[in-house]
Formats: structure tokens, C-alpha cells, sequence
């Protein structure tokens, strides 16, 4: 009798074999009638990371598109104003090569920008029960599953270093080498570079080229506008008639000459950074960190680094496209008759329970752990999805502004991340101070690593939820 | 709901468990499985065969993921056309993946399914694991 309990509670909890959990497929049968064929259901509907998919399926965004629409929107403005103002007049007094050069960049820009923001940028998919019911197993020989297991770290050797790897409670799997959960988006990224809100994405390891790519010709795009626009205003002004009469006659360029001097210095030394970090083969993230600038005092080198320039370079922007792991457009299979076993079910309870009451603790994580408690148990088989449901969107509606508000004061985050980050020291752990909430604002912390370990033994970590630009948390270590 | 709990217990294979095998990260990040072989499959297939399986998909991802002249070429033509080359062909990893499912299914066909076992598709589960589905002797449809 008891296993056929088991078997009854099975199909509604457990996601089918095949997929990472779809909490919303039983949700959505509202408990009954799970034997129903239901209509055939894409997977990404029920993906359980907080992205945003559009047309069926093949578009996906974060959930918060951060300054994406300003990226957008200052992009098209500057280059219509640049063809609507500044052409004509150069190409009456220079060259007709001017707008078609602009044109091209301009295309190129915007091809990249979308491909950057919409691609997946290489999300690793949860673990699916049995697999983290498998590597419980493994870690947990002593029995201990509940409350607050230590941090699981697992090592390998990479070329002779030491890696630690390390687990991440919301994936439940031991990430690979380079992967970060991105706290933003709630998900495991493969070589994860940093979460850019201007393209309202994370980078990562299948989008970076794109990212490369735009960040290059988007300074090329800019500084080819600022050096025309200029010229423009002084051939203008070259009539005897002054700088103020040109800018009068043609009130267009100087919104552009604005924009683009703002914005050339940022973009071009965020150009040069980027470059610097294809040609060592590093990720933002690692950078930030000195994970391999040999600050522990040990001679650490970059594993991953091919010792050469041009081979690094080829290797981060010319290796095979590697697929998307997360297979949005695939069909749900229909419900399947769950496996055997009732202790995959026992397993994730403890987590979601020891979660649940450290999350009350501290009255500082709250908010950041009741965002993540509804994760936690969207993730789970059981559980009460419905009602945790509405609290994502209310708590990171709140913490986007924040975000917003800081990255916007950073004035161009990565930028930042290039003079801040080597200034401030990576990522103080545990520390929830006000204080360090400032200090933070200006470390783009890649955060991810650590963020969303709930399970973190202290309730301190949660709060390293939300904001990418390490806005408010301490990441861990 | 009697209805409903034994058209279940007829429908259902008889899986008795499922092992992984994890990833191998001391090359680097690229896409390699450890090939050692698990102790639940000791009583149903042979090691070597089991080592060989691992070792020939192995050899598959690093195809795939192989910096050579073609995939610099194929990289920098993808650059030039701003990428939008990915949107119309099928990019060099995806037709070794497609070579590596074929394989599976071959291997499935011979070697695993005669001995109740079942391969799946590391791609299924992100490249994270290989699972290896084993299934009751004792079930009379002899898996699915």
C-alpha cells in the first residue's frame, strides 16, 4: 500500500524522467487528473531560471532586461540623428564612403547587440532528481542530509592546479570548472564572464564572441560618429561663422557629440579590458577575483590559458559553437509513471525545510531568502509553489531598482569593473554590513559564485541574492 | 482512482536504478566522462566493452570541441557576417552530436539493451552526466 502512495504522489512531483523538473506542469493540472495527456507543453515554459522567452521559444532574456531598451534606444538615436544630420553634409563636402562605412557599423552593431541579448548564454540545466538524489549519495556517506550540510566542495586537477569545485544548492550538482550561478537570472552559466544589464543578459560562454564583437564595433561605431560629427562641425564653423552657429544649423550633432564623448572613454576601455581578458583566456569574473593572480601567494597560473595569444584569442572567439544545453523548444513529454523509488522524495525535503528555517533567521536575508525559498521550492518536488509564486517578481521588481539605480551611478559597469575591481579586494565574505553594500556597489561582483548557495551555513550569504553588480552582498567564498 | 493505480502499476518498467557517470574535469573544461567503471554494472556487462563505449564518446566531444583550421575558419566566416551564418547552417558541433546520438542509439541497440541496460544521451542531461538506466531482470518487457 505504501508504495503505491509513493507511486501515486511520484508522477505530480517528480518531472518526467527526461527533464529538469517542470513545477508548473502540475501546477497547472491543479492536482488532478494527472493522467490526462495534457497538450503538448515546450520546455520552456516551465523553465525554472528566471529568464524570459519570446517567440515560442527561440528568444530568451533575463527576466530583468536591466538598461537593455536604454542600450537600445541610444544606439538607434545616435546613429539616425548621425544619418539624418551629419551625413548629407558629408558627403556633399567629403566622401560618399561615410554613410555606407556608418551604415555597415551601424548593422553590425545592432546585430550583435540583439544576438548577445537573445542568445542563450550557455545555462546549464538543473539536475534532475535522481541525479541529486545520486550525488547526495555520494557526499552524504555519513548520513547527516539535513540541516545545513557544510559547503560541499569537490577538487580536481587542471594542469596542475588545484581546482575546488563547487556545489550549488539551487542546481543541485557540482558546478563544472568556470561556471557561476548567475543571481539575477537563477541560473548555473558556463564560463561565466559577468551579467551585463546593458544587454540584459549574462555573458557567458556561448555568448561572449557576440558580446566581443559588440562591445568592438560598438567602439569603432562611436568613435567613427564622434570623429565625424566633429569634422562636420568644423567644416561648418570653418565658414567664418563659429562653432555656435554650426551647432545651431545642425542641433542634431550636438546631442550626438554628447553622447558619444560620454560614452567613447567607457566603451573603448571596456573594449581594451575585454581584450586583454580574450588574449589571457580569463573570464571577468576570474579577473575580478585574482582567482590566478597569484594573491594566496602560491604560483598559480590560468589553467585554462593555452600560454599563447593568438591561440587564446582563437580559442575563446573562433571554437566550435558549443549547442544550448536547455533545449528550449523541445516537447514536454507526456506524464510518465514515476520511477520507483519514494526517496528521491525524501531527500530534497530536508533541504527545503533546513532552508525554510534558517530563512526566517536574520531579519537582513529575509528578503533576499523568501526569494529564494520559493525557488528552492519550485525546484523541489513538493511543495507550494502557487503560493511562493508571486514573491520572485515582487522582490526582484524591488531589488532591480536598486541594481538599476547603482549601475547607473557606476556609470558603466564594466568599465568599473576594470578600475574598481582591481582596487577593492575580492568580495569580503560574510558580511552583511551597510557598509560593504557600498563598497560592493562598485565592485561589479560577478556575485554568482557564491550568491545563491542558500543553504549557506550562515543566513548572511542569502544575501548575496540579487544584485549582480554586488550591489548589496557579500559573496562568498 | 483503483483505476488509476493499476493501469499505473501496469505501464510501469521496471527500473530498478540508474547510475551516472560524472564528468572528468582534469583536462579542462572541455566535455569528457570518467571512464571507470561502476560497480553496479559489474554483474552485467564487461568492463572493457563499458570502458570503450566512454572512451570512444569521449573521443566524439573532443572532436567536437577541437580548435583546428576548420573551426577558426568556420569562426571568423560567422564573424564577418556578424553570425548570422549560425542562423542557416548547422555549426560543426551539431553534426558531431548528431554522430554521438547515432552511436548511442547503435550501442543501445547492441550491447546495452540485451543486458537491460539503457544509455542516454549526456546531451539530455546537459552534458552533465551519463546515465545508465538499469532495469529489473526481473520485468517482462525487458525495459522499454
Amino acid at each position: 500500500m505504501k508504495s503505491r502512495e509513493y507511486q501515486q504522489i511520484d508522477p505530480k512531483a517528480l518531472p518526467t524522467p527526461s527533464q529538469s523538473p517542470p513545477p508548473h506542469q502540475h501546477l497547472a493540472v491543479g492536482g488532478d487528473g494527472r493522467k490526462e495527456p495534457m497538450t503538448a507543453r515546450r520546455k520552456w515554459e516551465v523553465f525554472p531560471g528566471k529568464n524570459r522567452f519570446f517567440c515560442d521559444g527561440r528568444i530568451m532574456m533575463a527576466r530583468q532586461s536591466g538598461v537593455f531598451p536604454l542600450t537600445l534606444g541610444l544606439i538607434l538615436v545616435t546613429s539616425g540623428l548621425f544619418f539624418i544630420f551629419d551625413c548629407p553634409f558629408l558627403v556633399k563636402h567629403l566622401t560618399r564612403c561615410i554613410p555606407a562605412v556608418g551604415g555597415a557599423l551601424f548593422v553590425f552593431v545592432l546585430i550583435t547587440l540583439l544576438q548577445t541579448s537573445f542568445t542563450d548564454p550557455g545555462i546549464l540545466p538543473r539536475a534532475t532528481p535522481e541525479e541529486a538524489a545520486d550525488i547526495e549519495r555520494q557526499i552524504d556517506d555519513t548520513g547527516n542530509t539535513s540541516y545545513r550540510p557544510p559547503p560541499r566542495t569537490k577538487e580536481v586537477l587542471i594542469n596542475q592546479q588545484v581546482i575546488k569545485l563547487k556545489y550549488c544548492f539551487t542546481c543541485k550538482m557540482f558546478r563544472p570548472p568556470r561556471t557561476s550561478h548567475c543571481s539575477l537570472c537563477d541560473n548555473c552559466v558556463e564560463r561565466f564572464d559577468h551579467h551585463c544589464p546593458w544587454v540584459g543578459n549574462c555573458v557567458g560562454k556561448r555568448n561572449y564572441r557576440f558580446f566581443y564583437s559588440f562591445i568592438v564595433s560598438l567602439s569603432l561605431l562611436t568613435a567613427f560618429i564622434f570623429g565625424c560629427v566633429t569634422t562636420h562641425l568644423a567644416l561648418r564653423a570653418n565658414g567664418g561663422k563659429g562653432l555656435i552657429f554650426a551647432l545651431q544649423e545642425s542641433p542634431g550633432s550636438a546631442v550626438e557629440l554628447a553622447i558619444c564623448f560620454f560614452s567613447v572613454w567607457s566603451i573603448l576601455g571596456l573594449s581594451g579590458f575585454h581584450t586583454y581578458l580574450v588574449a589571457s583566456n580569463l573570464t571577468t569574473n576570474e579577473d575580478i577575483k585574482g582567482s590566478w593572480s597569484g594573491k594566496s601567494g602560491d604560483a598559480v597560473t590560468n589553467p585554462y590559458s593555452h600560454k599563447n595569444i593568438f591561440i587564446n584569442c582563437c580559442s575563446v572567439l573562433c571554437a566550435p559553437m558549443p549547442p544550448s544545453l536547455i533545449d528550449r523548444r523541445g516537447f514536454l513529454p507526456a506524464d510518465e509513471p514515476a520511477r520507483a523509488s519514494g526517496a528521491d522524495l525524501e531527500l530534497p525535503n530536508p533541504n527545503t525545510k533546513s532552508d525554510r528555517n534558517v530563512c526566517v533567521q536574520g531579519p537582513k536575508g529575509l528578503l533576499e531568502s523568501a526569494a529564494l525559498t520559493p525557488l528552492l521550492a519550485t525546484s523541489c518536488p513538493q511543495g507550494k509553489p502557487q503560493t511562493a509564486l508571486p514573491c520572485p517578481e515582487s522582490i526582484s521588481a524591488l531589488n532591480s531598482d536598486p541594481s538599476l539605480e547603482l549601475s547607473q551611478r557606476c556609470g558603466g559597469t564594466h568599465h568599473n569593473s576594470k578600475t574598481y575591481g582591481s582596487t577593492s579586494p575580492p568580495l569580503p565574505t560574510k558580511s552583511r554590513l551597510h557598509k560593504h553594500k557600498q563598497a560592493s556597489s562598485h565592485t561589479p561582483s560577478p556575485t554568482s559564485d557564491d550568491h545563491l548557495t542558500p543553504s549557506s551555513h550562515d543566513g548572511n550569504h542569502r544575501s548575496a541574492a540579487r544584485g549582480h553588480r554586488g550591489a548589496k552582498f557579500a559573496t562568498l567564498q | 482512482m483503483a483505476e488509476t493505480h493499476s493501469l499505473q502499476d501496469l505501464q510501469q518498467p521496471a527500473v530498478s536504478s540508474k547510475v551516472f557517470i560524472q564528468r572528468d574535469y582534469s583536462s579542462g573544461t572541455i566535455c569528457k566522462f570518467q571512464t571507470k567503471f561502476p560497480s553496479e554494472l559489474e554483474s552485467r556487462m564487461d568492463k572493457q566493452q563499458f570502458e570503450e563505449t566512454m572512451q570512444t564518446l569521449n573521443n566524439l566531444y573532443a572532436e567536437a570541441e577541437k580548435l583546428g583550421g576548420k573551426s577558426y575558419l568556420e569562426g571568423c566566416l560567422a564573424c564577418l557576417t556578424a553570425y548570422t551564418v549560425f542562423l542557416c547552417m548547422e555549426t560543426h558541433y551539431e553534426k558531431v552530436l548528431k554522430k554521438i546520438a547515432r552511436y548511442i542509439k547503435d550501442q543501445n541497440e547492441k550491447i546495452y539493451a540485451p543486458r537491460g541496460l539503457l544509455l542516454t544521451d549526456p546531451i539530455e542531461r546537459g552534458l552533465r552526466v551519463v546515465e545508465i538506466t538499469i532495469f529489473e531482470d526481473r520485468s517482462i518487457g525487458s525495459g522499454r
